[in-house]
C-alpha cells in the first residue's frame, strides 16, 4: 500500500517570552512537536491523540502547509506542504473544531456551491458527494440557514461536508467533536466510521477524547509533549499500560453474595451496596454485566473509558 | 459507489475559463453575503440621504456666495457631486471594514491559506461583489432622492457614463487595497486603532468627500492627486461624472487611478507574502 503521509524527525519550536524578574523578559524555546516519525498508508483512519497542549494541532498545521517545520521533513500526497500549499489544498480537506472554513453569512447551500467553483471540481462529482453527505449527516433541514445561525453541532456537520466536496485524498480533522452535544458527536463518529470503511480517503483525526477513536481507528498514535509515546491499537495501549475501563452498575438490591468475574476487580461500593464500580482488567464488560444481571435487577449501567490524560500519565510513570 | 471518490488525476486548475468562473462565484457570494444584512442596508442608505441634504445645502450656499461657480463647479454640478458622493462612499466602503483585522486577531486568517486560491484575490473578488450590491442598494437610493429635490447636472458627453463606471470600479479596487493594507497592519501591531483613524481621516478629507479638492490651490491639489491614492477614491470618479474638466483630462484622471490601483494591489501582494511568511513560521 502506498504511503500518503510521511513525517521524519518532524519538529516545531516556538519562541515564547517569559517574565524573568520584574522588568526583564527572557526568550525561551519550547518544542511543541519534538521529533515525530510517522508514515500513514492510503485509506487508513488514524487517531492522533494526546492531552491538551501535546502538539496535535501543531502537527496538523505542518501537514496542511500553514506552518513551517523547524526541522525534519514532511510529505503529504507526495507534496511538501508549505512551498506547495496551494496545490496541496486541492487534494486535502481540513476541519478545525475551533475554526470555521465556511462563510459566516452565507447559507450552507451557497457555501457548498461556492466551494465547487473555488476548487473547480466537475459538477457531477460534487453533487454526488453532497448527496451522500446530506443523507449521512442529516443536512437537509439546514441547507438554507446562514452558518452564523447554526448550532455548533450543525455547523460541524456542515464543515465536514465542506471539507469533502472536492473529493480530497486526505481528510484532516482537528478535534471535530470538541464542545458538541451527544447527538452531533454520534453523527460525526458514525459518519467517520463509514468514511473509514469505504477506505478511499485517508483520515487523520486528532482528539483528546478517547471515545472518538475507540470504535473508529484501528491505529492510534499517542503523543505527549510533542513526542510519540505509543503507536498501535487501543487494546495494545491499554494492555501495555494497564489502564482500565470501569463499569458502574446500579442494582435494585445489593447482591446477596459478591459477584466476581476473573479480570474484573471491585473498586468501590456505594448507595448502601446498590452501586458497584468494577475496574476491567482483561474481562469483557458484557460478561461482567451478564453476571450482575443474574445477581439482581439491573437499574442502570455506565461504562467509563479511561481518560486519555490518565493513559498518558501512566505512560510516563511507567517509564 | 464509494463515499468519497478521490480525484487525484483531475486537474482543471490551469483552465482559464474555470478560473474566471471561480472568481465569478466569489463575486456573487460577496453580493449575497451583504444582501443578508437588509436592516443595515436600509439604515445606511437613510443616513447617507440625510447627510446628503445637509452637505448639498452647504455646497449650494458656497456656490451662491461665490457668484454661481465655485472652484469651477456650477450649482447643479455640486448637487450631482454631493449626491453621487453620498452613494459612492458606500460603494467603495470608505469606513467600517475590519474583516481581515478581526481574522488576524483571532487567528482565523490561517484558514484563508487552506483555500486553493490567492488570499488577496479571494478578498478582492468578494469585495467586488459587495460593491455591486452597494451600487444597487446604497448608491441608487440617495441619488434618486437627490434627483427629486435638487437640480442635477447630467453628463453631456457620450463617453462620460462608461468612463464613470470604469472610474468607480477602479475606485473600489483602490479603496479595497487601502483597507486591506490598513487591516494587514494587525499582523504586526497589537492595536490598529491609530492606523484606522488616520485612514478614516485621510480618505474622507483628502479624498474629496467633505469638499471637492479643487477648492484647494492647484499645486496642493495636484500633489494630492499624484502623491496619494485618496483623491482616486471619491474625487476622481465624481469629477469624471460632472465633467469638471475637458475630455482628455477626464481620461487622464482615470489613468492616474489605474496606476494607483496597480501600485496598491502590488503592495497588498507584497504585504500578504510577508505576512504569510510570518504566519507559517510563527504560527497563527
Ligand atoms: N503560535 C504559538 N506560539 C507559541 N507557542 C505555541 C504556539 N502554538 C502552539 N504553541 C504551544 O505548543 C504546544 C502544543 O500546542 P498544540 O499543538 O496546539 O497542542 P494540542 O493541539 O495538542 O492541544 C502548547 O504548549 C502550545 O502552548
Ligand atoms: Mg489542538
Amino acid at each position: 500500500m502506498s504511503t500518503v503521509i510521511e513525517m521524519q524527525g518532524l519538529r516545531k519550536e516556538f519562541t515564547v517570552r517569559v517574565r524573568a524578574g520584574r522588568l526583564r523578559r527572557a526568550k525561551r524555546t519550547v518544542a511543541a512537536v519534538d521529533g515525530v516519525d510517522l508514515a500513514v498508508p492510503r485509506g487508513e483512519l488514524l487517531g492522533y491523540i494526546g492531552p491538551n497542549g501535546a502538539g496535535k494541532s501543531t502537527t496538523l498545521k505542518m501537514l496542511t502547509g500553514i506552518l513551517t517545520p523547524t526541522a525534519g521533513t514532511v510529505r503529504v500526497c507526495g507534496l511538501v506542504p508549505v512551498p506547495q500549499r496551494t496545490r496541496l489544498a486541492r487534494r486535502i480537506g481540513v476541519v478545525f473544531g475551533q475554526r470555521s472554513l465556511l462563510w459566516w453569512d452565507l447559507p450552507l447551500r451557497d457555501s457548498f456551491d461556492l466551494l465547487r467553483h473555488i476548487y473547480r471540481v466537475p459538477a457531477a462529482g460534487h453533487a454526488a458527494r453532497l448527496r451522500r453527505c446530506r443523507s449521512l449527516l442529516e443536512l437537509d433541514g439546514l441547507l438554507d440557514t446562514p452558518v452564523r445561525q447554526l448550532s455548533l453541532g450543525q455547523r460541524m456537520r456542515g464543515e465536514i461536508t465542506a471539507a469533502l466536496l472536492h473529493g480530497p485524498e486526505v481528510l484532516f480533522l482537528d478535534e471535530p467533536t470538541i464542545g458538541l452535544d451527544v447527538v452531533s458527536k454520534q453523527a460525526v463518529r458514525g459518519f467517520l466510521a463509514e468514511l473509514g470503511a469505504a477506505g478511499e480517503t485517508t483520515v487523520v483525526l486528532t482528539t483528546h477524547d478517547l471515545n472518538d477513536i475507540e470504535k473508529l481507528c484501528r491505529r492510534l498514535v499517542v503523543i505527549d509533549n510533542g513526542r510519540v509515546v505509543h503507536d498501535g491499537s487501543l487494546a495494545q495501549l491499554h494492555q501495555r499500560y494497564g489502564s482500565t475501563r470501569q463499569v458502574v452498575v446500579d442494582l435494585d438490591e445489593p447482591p446477596a453474595e459478591p459477584v466476581t468475574v476473573p479480570g474484573a476487580r471491585l473498586v468501590s461500593t456505594g448507595s448502601d451496596g446498590r452501586r458497584l464500580t468494577y475496574a476491567l482488567a482483561g474481562a469483557e464488560a458484557g460478561e461482567l454485566v451478564a453476571r450482575l444481571a443474574g445477581a439482581g435487577a439491573l437499574r442502570d449501567l455506565t461504562v467509563l473509558e479511561p481518560a486519555i490524560e490518565d493513559v498518558v500519565t501512566r505512560l510516563y510513570t511507567d517509564r | 459507489m464509494g463515499l468519497v471518490t478521490a480525484t487525484a488525476a483531475r486537474d482543471t486548475s490551469s483552465n482559464p475559463f474555470a478560473q474566471i468562473r471561480g472568481y465569478g462565484a466569489l463575486v456573487r457570494s460577496g453580493f449575497r453575503r451583504y444582501a443578508t444584512y437588509r436592516q443595515a442596508t436600509v439604515a445606511g442608505a437613510a443616513t447617507n440621504t440625510v447627510f446628503g441634504f445637509l452637505r448639498c445645502y452647504v455646497m449650494l450656499a458656497v456656490a451662491a456666495g461665490a457668484g454661481g461657480v465655485a472652484a469651477g463647479y456650477r450649482g447643479d454640478q455640486l448637487a450631482t457631486y454631493v449626491w453621487f458622493g453620498q452613494g459612492l462612499l458606500a460603494v467603495v466602503l470608505l469606513w467600517g471594514w475590519s474583516d481581515l483585522a478581526d481574522r488576524i486577531r483571532t487567528g482565523e486568517v490561517a484558514t484563508d491559506l487552506l483555500r486553493p486560491i490567492h488570499p488577496v484575490a479571494l478578498y478582492l473578488a468578494t469585495d467586488l461583489g459587495r460593491a455591486g450590491y452597494a451600487t444597487l442598494f446604497r448608491l441608487l437610493p440617495p441619488v434618486l432622492v437627490g434627483l427629486l429635490v435638487f437640480d442635477f447636472y447630467l453628463p453631456g458627453r457620450p463617453g462620460t457614463w462608461p468612463l464613470f463606471a470604469l472610474a468607480t470600479l477602479l475606485a473600489v479596487v483602490i479603496c479595497f487595497a487601502c483597507r486591506f493594507l490598513v487591516n494587514a497592519t494587525a499582523y504586526w501591531l497589537l492595536d490598529i486603532r491609530g492606523v484606522t483613524v488616520a485612514w478614516a481621516l485621510g480618505s474622507s478629507v483628502l479624498g474629496g468627500l467633505y469638499f471637492p479638492l479643487r477648492f484647494l490651490p492647484a499645486p496642493v491639489a495636484a500633489a494630492l492627486y499624484l502623491g496619494t491614492p485618496f483623491p482616486s477614491i471619491i474625487q476622481i470618479p465624481l469629477d469624471v461624472l460632472v465633467e469638471r474638466d475637458p475630455a482628455p483630462v477626464q481620461v487622464g484622471l482615470v489613468g492616474v487611478q489605474a496606476v494607483w490601483a496597480a501600485v496598491l494591489l502590488g503592495a497588498c501582494q507584497v504585504v500578504q507574502r510577508r505576512a504569510e511568511r510570518r504566519l507559517v513560521i510563527q504560527g497563527g
